[in-house]
């Protein structure tokens, strides 16, 4: 802690506005890249590049808004925010519209909006209170609770069904207890007991098509004009980018549209086809990069619920990429996770740069509480 | 104070473990990142072979171009089958706007009916979005007219050209030509066999029957191909490489139209067969079969209706009759039995017979009828040829038995396919014991030798071979194999054929040969010839024989009366010929179905051709 002391009084450049200036500039240069590749997945489309641009613009400015907001304020809205997510959670499964084959949208008349979205934020925040209100590291009991407060969305969220909010959020919990010092035993006891689970989750819990894609991922080739389709045209252009790439733009399996969702969640293929893998180590650098940053505030944060706060939301966002790109490269089943900050896509740009805003709110704050 | 302390404490090992904790969840990013890095690196450099191979695979595709098929003309060069543009009327739904609207306002421009519609619907839901579909084909000139002005309303509405096989002539050389339909499984089963299925690979339509059946592989030309790149829908972004198709050879026939439509013309209204060529290398100048049927209808799919109506027609259109119709020779055989009787010593130019009427075997009471009921008196081989004395050739024919019979005209080419250049042909009875014996498990008996004399009982000839005889005759034993292409041409390369012409029956005395030639001569030059009054005043000379063929046989002593017979009974009318005299270079074959004489009826469609033949000035 002493360095922040020593270090001086005032705030420095954009850290008046509680602005980060490195994490800016790390999710400046992703987006910046993401832009590039956009316009060549989205088959240099004019209006989906305008689309986009808002979009961030709008990400943007929640990011700065909430990083204004003290980590104090968002303790005291952590649980409200959850019990009213929970709710809606609730809600969407008895009166949801339906999209994309699966229940996620609440419509309140004036807007319609995924509530899973609010929770990716409310389950950190809520957790991250109860579990900083006592001692680190935390009782049993406080585990179990804790674990209850994450599972509870996360099955509302896969019953919709949405497997990769579901992911993303029973993550931001786990990382919590994880980050808050569950002891090493009880997460071996855990992990053994997830791998009983396994097959009781088969049976009785996964959908037809949850199973299909897993299936898939086992062996792409069984299926190559059906659901293996995507992961080996997948992995064509992303083997053919090779090592330096086709050049921006000059992307066949992308450009003659043999990718699937190649502007969402299929993005990274195209990076890898145009940019080889030279574009995806520069990539994969600035992640890295943004995730070591943000995990250097969580570490300098003043108070616990700030450090499992930032940690989390760092994880989730880590959680985002890996899953995504070992979706995309064969590593992992097919699961509906975009590439954060490239990908085409509005909702969770937007929860995902407020995420940003609050780790910049944990950054900035506790310097002039310090004062 | 301690509690304090101890709360300093607790928030520093709090603080601790959190960054303890962070750090593993950091080497977990590390970890992972490398893992992702590692796997790219896989796919992509080591694997960069394997998968740069697929992209290629995906993106091209490979376009067969089919060649322009080779036009075919007569001798003259005037067009006998063509590729002309047909016009269709086709719309790609991607680019129209309201598919209903634009359907309604076609259909008050041109008739379109409610089958093309539905039919074009149902291709609309099958193909996709932006392949091209046809609404109407074949559009007449005039629809092409009122559609090209009234294009620009349309978006996505186009005229499309394509090239079809037509037949000018229509029906007029349907046996020769044949046609080309659309391939069919038994087509690309042959295809495969033969290895040609990949030269095909664009092509819709091959040859059916005839000559475009026959030199299918001349007609075809060569596939072409097109690399292009193409998107996940398979649509054509663009055009990489391109192979060119090689056009099919042209064929240039031996067949005068000229000569031909005077073959339909004598032959209006008649079922029957007239075959015309050159003796001296086989060349067909004419080969026509009535009725015919008009090719053209074949090119785009018959419809059932029609097929059924050609198929069951009691005229039997669908038959070649000129190398499949399969006809008693009757007497058009006995120059050629004449020849071999003097060549093997049965008869000789002097020797003669009675002829009271009729023929009887010894020992046995039927009577075989000479066609001249009272007899012809005192008869030598001239007298039998030019009469066509039936008593005569009955009693040679005893003389020399089937066996003699059997090697003597087998040597002339009966019995066997002459090898035209068509597929669709018979082979005919030449009958022997050993024929018989299989046919009908019965012994050959003395009877039926009887009447091979004066070609009937099994004997049985097609009109090609009837002509394919006599040029035997004409060139004093050599035989030829008749065709019909004359020649295959590709861009200025002339290509003849090679016209076959063997020895085929060899003699003891070459002054036999003009002994049967004299008497083909008088047959038409002398007052009793049976052929004079079809050659009266004729401006050339020539040679030749009548045949008048019962279809069913005529009980004993009952009178043959045309009338009386029920239409289809009647005799078959046949004529052999040739001209001029000395050294001919046309002999003509025409054989027409119940009808009677070969003297009155066939004889003069044979003078009908030699007068076109010679002032027309075909094959000169």
């Amino acid at each position: 802690m002493n360095d922040v002391i020593s270090e001086s009084q005032r705030p420095k450049g954009l850290a008046i506005f509680h602005i980060d200036t490195p994490l800016l500039l790390g999710l400046l240069a992703l987006m910046g890249f993401g832009l590039m590749v956009l316009y060549s997945a989205s088959g240099q489309s004019q209006a989906m590049m305008q689309a986009q641009l808002v979009r961030l613009g709008v990400a943007l400015a929640v990011m700065i808004i909430f990083a204004q907001i003290s980590p104090q304020t968002f303790k005291r809205w952590g649980l409200p925010l959850f019990v009213v997510g929970l709710l809606m959670l609730v809600a969407v499964l008895l009166v949801g519209e339906v999209g994309k084959g699966a229940q996620r949208w609440l419509n309140l008349g004036f807007i319609r909006f995924q509530p899973s979205e609010i929770m990716k934020i409310a389950v950190p925040l809520a957790i991250a209170w109860f579990i900083s209100s006592h001692s680190l590291p935390p009782k049993l009991w406080r585990l179990l609770v804790g674990f209850v407060m994450c599972l509870i969305p996360t099955l509302l969220i896969a019953k919709q069904p949405d497997l990769g909010t579901a992911l993303l959020i029973a993550t931001s919990g786990i990382m919590v207890l994880f980050l808050a010092g569950m002891s090493w035993r009880l997460i071996a006891l855990i992990a053994t007991l997830i791998s009983a689970l396994l097959p009781v989750m088969w049976f009785f819990v996964m959908h037809e098509y949850q199973k299909r894609r897993v299936l898939t991922f086992l062996n792409p080739e069984t299926d190559p004009l059906g659901a293996g389709y995507h992961i080996i045209q997948s992995k064509i252009a992303i083997g053919s980018g090779g090592l330096q790439g086709k050049g921006w733009l000059q992307g066949t399996q992308s450009q003659l549209e043999f990718l699937p969702e190649r502007h969402t969640d299929f993005i990274f293929s195209v990076l890898s086809e145009e940019f080889g893998l030279m574009g995806v180590t520069v990539l994969i650098s600035l992640y890295l990069f943004v995730i070591g940053r943000c995990l250097l505030i969580a570490t300098r944060a003043q108070d616990n619920f700030s450090k499992l706060v930032a940690g989390s939301v760092t994880m989730t966002f880590f959680v985002y990429i890996f899953v995504n790109i070992g979706m995309v490269s064969g590593l992992l089943p097919v699961v509906g996770v975009p590439l954060p900050l490239i990908s085409y896509g509005g909702t969770s740009m937007v929860t995902l740069l407020a995420a940003f805003g609050i780790l910049m709110s944990i950054g900035t704050h506790k310097r002039m509480l310090a004062s | 104070m301690r509690r304090q302390r101890e709360a300093i404490q607790d928030y520093a090992a709090e603080a601790q473990l959190f960054k303890r904790r962070a750090l593993v969840a950091f080497s977990l990013v590390v970890l992972a990142f490398l893992l992702i890095f590692f796997n790219m690196y896989h796919l992509q450099v080591r694997s960069y072979y394997e998968y740069q191979t697929r992209s290629e695979g995906n993106r091209i595709k490979v376009v067969p171009v089919a060649p322009n098929r080779g036009l075919i003309y007569d001798r003259n060069g005037i067009l006998l089958a063509e590729n002309t543009p047909v016009h269709s009327l086709e719309i790609i739904p991607e680019q129209v706007r309201n598919l209903e609207e634009t359907l309604t306002a076609l259909a008050e421009l041109i008739e379109i009916s409610p089958e093309q519609k539905q039919s074009f619907l149902q291709d609309v839901r099958r193909q996709r979005r932006f392949h091209s579909i046809a609404l109407k084909e074949q559009l007449t000139e005039q629809e092409v007219a009122i559609l090209a002005v009234n294009q620009h309303r349309f978006p996505g509405v186009t005229l499309e050209a394509r090239l079809s096989r037509t037949y000018p002539f229509g029906d007029l050389f349907t046996h020769a030509i044949g046609y080309i339909g659309r391939i069919n499984s038994n087509d690309l089963q042959r295809l495969r066999e033969q290895e040609l299925a990949a030269n095909y690979a664009a092509s819709r339509n091959i040859g059916k029957i005839g000559l475009e059946r026959y030199y299918e592989q001349l007609l075809h030309g060569t596939v072409g191909y097109q690399e292009v790149e193409v998107n996940n829908r398979g649509r054509v972004i663009r055009t990489l490489r391109s192979e060119p198709a090689i056009s099919g050879k042209d064929l240039i026939l031996s067949l005068d139209v000229g000569l031909q439509l005077t073959a339909q013309q004598a032959l209006e209204g008649l079922r029957g067969a007239v075959v015309a060529l050159d003796p001296r290398s086989g060349a067909v100048l004419a080969l026509y079969s009535n009725p015919g049927y008009d090719p053209n209808l074949f090119v785009h799919g018959i419809s059932s209706r029609d097929y059924n109506a050609l198929l069951n027609s009691r005229d039997r259109p669908l038959i070649n009759r000129v190398t499949q119709g399969i006809y008693a020779p009757a007497s058009t055989i006995k120059p050629h039995l004449a020849l071999a009787g003097l060549d093997r010593g049965f008869i000789t130019p002097s020797h003669r017979i009675w002829d009271p009427g009729y023929y009887q075997l010894p020992n046995y009471s039927r009577r075989f009828r000479n066609w001249r009921r009272h007899g012809q008196g005192w008869v030598n081989v001239y007298g039998a040829l030019i009469q066509s004395n039936d008593t005569y050739f009955y009693d040679m024919a005893v003389r020399m038995g089937i066996d003699t019979i059997n090697d003597a005209m087998t040597a002339f080419g009966f019995g066997q396919r002459t090898g035209i250049d068509i597929h669709e042909e018979s082979a005919a009875i030449m009958p022997s014991r050993g024929w018989k014996q299989a046919r009908f498990n019965e012994p050959w008996f003395v009877g039926d030798t009887v009447s091979l004399g004066i070609g009937q009982s099994y004997w049985t000839a097609t009109p090609l071979q009837l002509a394919t005889t006599t040029a035997v005759l004409v060139n004093r034993g050599d035989a030829i194999v008749p065709q019909l292409l004359q020649a295959s041409r590709l861009g200025e390369q002339l290509n003849p054929v090679e016209h076959q012409r063997h020895q085929a029956v060899t003699v003891q005395d070459a002054n036999h040969w003009q002994v049967i030639l004299d008497a083909m001569e008088q047959t038409i030059s002398t007052p009793e010839g049976t052929a004079f009054r079809a050659f009266r005043n004729a401006a050339y000379t020539s040679g030749g024989k009548t045949g008048t063929a019962q279809v069913v046989s005529i009980a004993q002593d009952a009178e043959y009366d045309a009338d009386a017979l029920y239409e289809r009974h009647r005799d078959n009318a046949l004529y052999v010929g040739y001209a001029p005299a000395q050294d001919p270079t046309i002999v003509v074959a025409v054989v027409v179905e119940n009808t009677g004489g070969g003297g009155s009826t066939a004889a003069p469609i044979a003078r009908q051709l030699f007068d076109y033949y010679f002032s027309a000035g075909v094959n000169q």
